[in-house]
């Protein structure tokens, strides 16, 4: 299966995400600049994380106005996998493919820290590597992580199942309602995470908790080939 | 023409910023202040001197850059 990064000026986790799909899928991604009006084909296109045009005006808002951004809404629209990490989560927002908004930190303090994420469904194409309520290790680092959705939308949400991941066991370092640390859109082909799950996918880095996400993502070759 | 934006947060988002404004005047020694809310001001220059289309092109700025508004309201005047 292929895959392909989005590349914004100011990101600066987009090799770490290429050397976890790299990994899980055994396929170089194609890297794709956000002046292109194209992705090349892909069956999953991951906007990685950083500090897209300095953050500025507000986290994402710049980037999700780009030129390769209307052929990601449309790839999203025909049920590619999407997922977006950190500023790619603030970015798929902006871009309205995903609820709600993430604000500044509720502590006002860049958090960079090792959180715990519990798995709220395991039948969806981000986590059926992990099992129902499973809590794992990913790390976070962010100033503007605060999950905010209207008291409507978050009904809505959380009575759809778009709720994936929370901040479990005391873990929720930026106020986010609900403990809310990845969404899913109503389809459940796009999902948004502040966490950094590329960062957990090796002995090195403290643990490979991370890495079955990936391996996720990728789980269509696995039964191809079983 | 000269237009100015404000883009406030809505009513019952929270305001961690606001919130920590409001404690640095109350140490200055401020006191009576109830609430501190931060939003943003853009000064936009526009060409033409039609007001009605620069009300129409600032709405549409608004909604589709200058304010989220899932968590902000914006408010367009024409100086």
């Amino acid at each position: 299966m292929k895959s392909a990064i989005i590349l914004f000026p100011g990101l600066n986790r987009e090799r770490d995400m290429a050397t976890a799909l790299r990994r899980a899928s055994g396929h170089e991604p194609a890297m794709v600049w956000h002046t292109e009006s194209e992705i090349p084909a892909a069956d999953v296109i991951v906007v990685p994380g950083g500090f897209s045009y300095g953050d500025y005006l507000r986290c994402g808002a710049i980037a999700a106005r780009s030129p390769i951004m209307a052929d990601l809404v449309r790839k999203a629209a025909a049920g590619v996998t999407v997922l977006g990490v950190c500023n790619g989560f603030q970015i798929l927002t902006e871009a309205g493919l995903l609820p709600g908004a993430l604000m500044r930190n509720a502590g006002l303090k860049f958090v960079c820290r090792e959180v715990r994420l519990q798995v709220e469904r395991a039948d969806t194409r981000f986590t059926s590597r992990y099992a129902k309520g499973e809590v794992f290790r990913t790390p976070v680092a962010h100033g503007d992580g605060n999950y905010f959705a209207d008291p409507e939308t978050l009904a809505r949400i959380e009575g759809e199942g778009q709720v994936l991941l929370r901040y479990a066991d005391g873990t929720n370092c930026n106020g986010s309602v609900n403990d809310i640390a990845g969404v899913l859109n109503p389809a459940g082909n796009v999902l948004g995470m502040m966490p950094h799950p590329e960062n957990m996918i090796d002995p090195l880095q403290g643990g490979t908790d991370g890495f079955r996400l990936f391996q996720s993502l990728f789980a269509g070759d696995a039964e191809k080939a079983a | 023409m000269k237009a100015r934006v404000t883009v406030t947060l809505k009513n019952g988002v929270l305001d961690p910023q606001g919130k920590a404004i409001e404690g640095a005047l109350s140490s200055l020694g401020f006191a009576g202040v109830d609430g501190v809310r931060q939003g943003k001001v853009f000064d936009i220059e526009l060409e033409g001197a039609d007001r009605a289309k620069a009300e129409a092109d600032l709405t549409a700025m608004c909604e589709k850059l200058l304010a989220n508004t899932v968590i902000e309201n914006y408010h367009v005047d024409i100086l």
